[in-house]
C-alpha cells in the first residue's frame, strides 16, 4: 500500500472526503455533490460555456481577488490602528514587520486589479448579450457588485493616511456637497428650510453625513475603516452568494439558445 | 553639472533593454509562426511582383529589436552620449496636439475607425503590428524624463496595464464577433455551438480554476515585488496638493466637472450611469445575440455600449490621470507640469450670449426670465427630442418598446449625449452654463 493510499484509507480522511478519490466517472459526480466548495458549481457543464476564451474568467478571477483581499486585509488589521495618532505610523511601520513581506503590495495591487475584472466582466457579459431574459436580475445584482467593489476601493484608500489619501478622499466627497436638496452647496438645499432656519448646512448635509464631520478627520477615519473592513465585505460576500445561486438558477453560464 | 531631470539615466537605460529584448523574443516567435504557418506576401510591381515568405522581413525586425536591446545593455553606462531616444521634432509634433479638443476627436475618431475597420484589424499580423507600434513608441517615450514621472507613478502602473488589457479583449471580441456574423451570414451553426458536449466539471472546470489561481497569485506576488505601494507624506489638512485627483477609476467622473458643475458631474451623473446600466436588461428588447458573440445581431447596443465605455468612459481616465496637471489643466504627455501655465477662460452663459450678443439688450433683472432660452433648451431636450426620436429614426424602437420603456430608453441616451454635446458647445462656443442660477447652485 504506497503512503497516498494508506491516507485515503484513514479513518480522517474518510471522515472529512465522504467518497473515494475522483478518479473515476462516478467519483467525480460525487466531489461535487458532496463537497460544500464544489457544491457551487454543477457537475457537468457545456464545453463551451466555460471556455476561457468565452467568459474570460474575469467573474472568477473577481471572485478570487476579494479572497486575496479579504485574507491579506485581515494580516494588515492586525498591524492597523485607525485612529490620527496611528493610522499613518502603523503603515509606516508596516515596511519594518519583515513578517508580513509584501502584503500591503498585495492588498492594494489587488485591490486595483479588481477594480479593473470586475469592468471586464460587466465587458463580457454585455459583449455576450448575457444580461439578457432569463438573467436580467443578475445582471442588476452584478451593477450592485460594481458600485460596492468601487465603493471598497475608495474607502481602504483614506486609510494610510497620507497626502494622497486625504486628499483623493476630499476631492470625491467634497461631490456630496452637491447633492441636490441633501447637500448644502446643492440646488434645492435652500427651500429646505423652516422658519428661516436652514436645515441643510454644512453640519447637517450629506457630506457631513458621510464624513462624520465637516471635513475629512478622525470620525472619517473611523467610519472608512468599518466600511471597509466589516460593513462594505460582508454585504458584498452575501451579495457574490446570491450573484453564483442566480447563475445556477438562471440556467449556468449562458449559451446561444 | 547633473541635470536634475534627466532624460535617461543608466537604470531607464537598462530597463529599455529589458523591453526591447522581450520585444525581440514576442517577434523572434512571430517570425518563426509565420514560418510555419507558411505566410506570404507579395511584392509591388517595382521590386518583381513576387511571393516572399513573410518570416523574412518579420526575422529582420527582430534582429534589429536585438540589436536595439544590446546597444542598450552595452551603452547603459553612458546616458548622455545615448542616441536613441525620442526624437525632439516628434516631442514637439505630439505636443501640439496635446488638448482636449484633439485629444476627445482622436479617441472618437478611433472608435469609429475600430467598428468600421473590424475586419480588419482582428486579423492576427495586423493586430501584432499594432501591438508593435505601441509597445516601441511606449519604449521611446519612456526616454522623456516628464512621460516617466506620470507614467512610472505606482499607482498609475495599472492604468497602463488596463489601456493593454482593455485593447487585447476588444479585440478578442471582434474576433468571435466577426466570425458569428459570417457564420450566421452563411447559415453555419455559432462558434459557441459547436465542440459543444458536456463535460464534467472536475476536472475541465476545476483545474482550469486552479490554474487561474495559481497565475493570478503570482502575477500579483510578482508586482508587489516590484512595485513597492505608495505612501506619501503624513496627512496634512493644510497642505492641498495641486493637482488634487480622485482615485483613478473615478477620474472619468472629475474630468466631467469641467463642464458640468458638480451637483451634475458628481451626483446626478453617477447616479444615472448606474441606473442606466440596471436598466439595460429591460430596455433592450432584441432577442438575438444572447449567450454569443455578435456584432451584426445587436449592433445598435454594442455601439452605444462600446461608446460609453470606451471613449467616454476608459479615455477619460487616461485623460484626468495622464493629461490633467496643476489646476486641472491639460498638459501633454512630454510636457512639465507647470503650475503657473495659465489656461484662458474666458467662458460665457448662454444667457448672455442670447440677450448681449442677440438682442443687444443688458440682462433682465428677474432670473427667471433671464435664464428662461436655456430652461427652454433644457426642456425641450428632454421633453420634445423623445418625441422627435419615436417619430423618426427609432421609430421601430418605440413600437417594439411601449411608452414607459421609450421615455426611459431615450431619456438615458440623451443624458449620455449631455457630456459629448456640452464639450462640443465649450469648444465652439465657450459656453459655460446653458442654465446659470448661482444663487441657487443651479447651473447646468
Ligand atoms: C464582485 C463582483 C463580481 C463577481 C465576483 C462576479 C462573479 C461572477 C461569476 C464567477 C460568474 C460566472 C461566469 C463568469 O465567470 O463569467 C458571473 C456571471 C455573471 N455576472 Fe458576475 N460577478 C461580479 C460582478 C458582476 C457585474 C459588475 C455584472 C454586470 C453588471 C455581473 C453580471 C453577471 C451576469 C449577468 C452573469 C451571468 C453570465 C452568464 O451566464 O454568462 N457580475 N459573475
Amino acid at each position: 500500500m504506497s503512503v497516498g493510499e494508506y491516507i485515503r484509507n484513514s479513518q480522517i480522511w474518510k471522515s472529512i472526503f465522504r467518497h473515494p478519490a475522483p478518479y473515476d466517472r462516478r467519483n467525480r459526480t460525487v466531489v461535487m455533490l458532496t463537497n460544500f466548495f464544489l457544491h457551487l458549481h454543477p457537475v457537468n457543464v457545456k464545453q463551451q460555456g466555460i471556455a476561457l476564451s468565452y467568459t474570460w474568467c474575469m467573474g472568477g478571477i473577481t471572485f478570487f481577488l476579494f479572497l486575496v483581499e479579504t485574507i491579506t486585509g485581515v494580516l494588515l488589521m492586525f498591524y492597523y490602528r485607525p485612529t490620527l495618532e496611528w493610522a499613518f505610523q502603523d503603515i509606516l511601520l508596516l515596511r519594518d514587520v519583515n513578517t508580513l513581506g509584501i502584503m500591503r503590495e498585495i492588498h492594494r495591487w489587488g485591490a486595483h486589479a479588481m477594480v479593473i475584472t470586475v469592468w471586464l466582466h460587466m465587458y463580457r457579459v454585455f459583449l455576450t448579450g448575457s444580461y439578457k431574459p432569463p438573467r436580467e436580475f443578475n445582471w442588476v445584482i452584478g451593477v450592485l457588485l460594481l458600485v460596492l467593489t468601487l465603493l471598497l476601493s475608495f474607502t481602504g484608500y483614506l486609510l494610510p493616511w497620507d497626502q494622497l489619501a486625504i486628499w483623493a478622499i476630499t476631492v470625491g466627497s467634497n461631490m456630496a456637497r452637491a447633492t441636490p436638496f441633501l447637500g448644502h452647496e446643492g440646488p434645492g438645499a435652500a427651500i429646505l428650510n423652516i422658519g428661516g432656519f436652514d436645515l441643510i448646512t454644512n453640519a447637517s448635509d450629506a457630506r457631513f453625513m458621510l464624513l462624520g464631520g465637516r471635513f475629512v478627520g478622525e470620525a472619517t477615519l473611523n467610519r472608512f475603516y468599518i466600511l471597509h473592513c466589516v460593513a462594505i465585505p460582508l454585504v458584498v460576500a452575501g451579495l457574490i452568494a446570491v450573484h453564483f445561486w442566480r447563475v445556477r438558477k438562471d440556467g449556468g453560464i449562458s449559451q446561444p439558445l | 553639472m547633473l541635470d536634475p531631470h534627466p532624460d535617461l539615466t543608466s537604470g531607464v537605460i537598462h530597463g529599455l533593454g529589458y523591453l526591447y529584448a522581450l520585444l525581440f523574443c514576442m517577434n523572434a516567435y512571430w517570425a518563426v509562426r509565420s514560418f510555419k504557418l507558411g505566410y506570404h506576401f507579395r511584392l509591388p510591381k517595382s521590386l518583381g511582383g513576387q511571393d516572399v515568405p513573410s518570416a523574412g522581413p518579420w526575422a529582420m525586425y527582430a534582429v534589429l529589436l536585438l540589436l536595439v536591446a544590446l546597444a542598450h545593455f552595452v551603452s547603459a553606462g553612458r546616458p548622455d552620449a545615448f542616441l536613441i531616444r525620442l526624437p525632439g521634432w516628434l516631442q514637439d509634433l505630439v505636443n501640439v496636439f496635446a488638448d482636449p479638443i484633439s485629444y476627445f476627436a482622436l479617441s472618437t475618431v478611433l472608435f469609429v475607425a475600430m467598428i468600421w475597420l473590424r475586419e480588419w484589424w482582428v486579423k492576427p499580423t495586423a493586430a501584432w503590428v499594432l501591438l508593435n507600434i505601441t509597445l516601441v513608441s511606449m519604449g521611446l517615450a519612456i526616454t522623456d524624463y516628464d512621460f516617466r514621472q506620470i507614467v512610472g507613478k505606482p499607482d498609475n502602473v495599472p492604468i497602463v496595464g488596463m489601456l493593454f488589457i482593455v485593447a487585447f479583449f476588444t479585440w478578442i471580441y471582434f474576433k468571435r464577433a466577426n466570425d458569428n456574423d459570417k457564420r450566421i451570414a452563411e447559415g453555419r451553426p455559432l462558434f459557441e455551438q459547436e465542440n459543444n458536449e458536456k463535460v464534467l466539471v472536475w476536472p475541465d472546470l476545476v483545474y482550469a480554476e486552479l490554474i487561474c489561481m495559481v497565475l493570478i497569485t503570482v502575477v500579483l506576488v510578482a508586482w508587489g515585488i516590484v512595485l513597492e505601494a505608495p505612501l506619501e507624506e503624513a496627512a496634512n489638512a493644510a497642505k492641498t496638493p495641486n493637482p488634487s485627483k480622485a482615485p483613478w477609476y473615478f477620474l472619468g467622473l472629475q474630468e466631467m466637472l469641467v463642464y458640468y458643475d458638480p451637483w451634475l458631474a458628481g451626483v446626478v451623473f453617477p447616479s444615472v450611469i448606474l441606473v442606466g446600466l440596471m436598466a439595460i436588461p429591460y430596455i433592450d428588447f432584441n432577442k438575438r445575440g444572447s449567450g454569443y458573440y455578435s456584432f451584426n445581431e445587436r449592433k445598435f447596443a454594442v455601439i452605444t455600449f462600446l461608446f460609453g465605455f470606451l471613449p467616454l468612459w476608459v479615455a477619460m481616465i487616461i485623460l484626468g490621470t495622464f493629461l490633467r496637471g496643476p489646476n486641472w489643466n491639460f498638459f501633454g504627455i512630454f510636457e512639465y507640469w507647470d503650475t503657473h501655465k495659465l489656461a484662458v477662460l474666458d467662458n460665457v452663459n448662454l444667457s448672455d450670449l442670447f440677450w448681449t450678443s442677440m438682442l443687444g439688450q443688458a440682462l433682465p433683472g428677474n432670473m427667471f426670465l433671464r435664464e428662461l432660452p436655456g430652461i427652454l433648451l433644457v426642456l425641450g431636450y428632454f421633453a420634445i427630442l423623445p418625441g422627435l426620436m419615436a417619430a423618426t429614426v427609432f421609430r421601430k424602437f418605440f413600437h417594439r418598446m411601449g411608452f414607459i420603456r421609450f421615455v426611459v430608453f431615450s431619456n438615458l441616451v440623451l443624458l449620455m449625449v449631455a457630456l459629448p454635446l456640452k464639450m462640443v458647445l465649450r469648444w465652439t462656443f465657450n459656453l459655460k452654463y446653458i442654465v446659470a442660477i448661482p444663487e441657487y447652485f443651479f447651473n447646468i
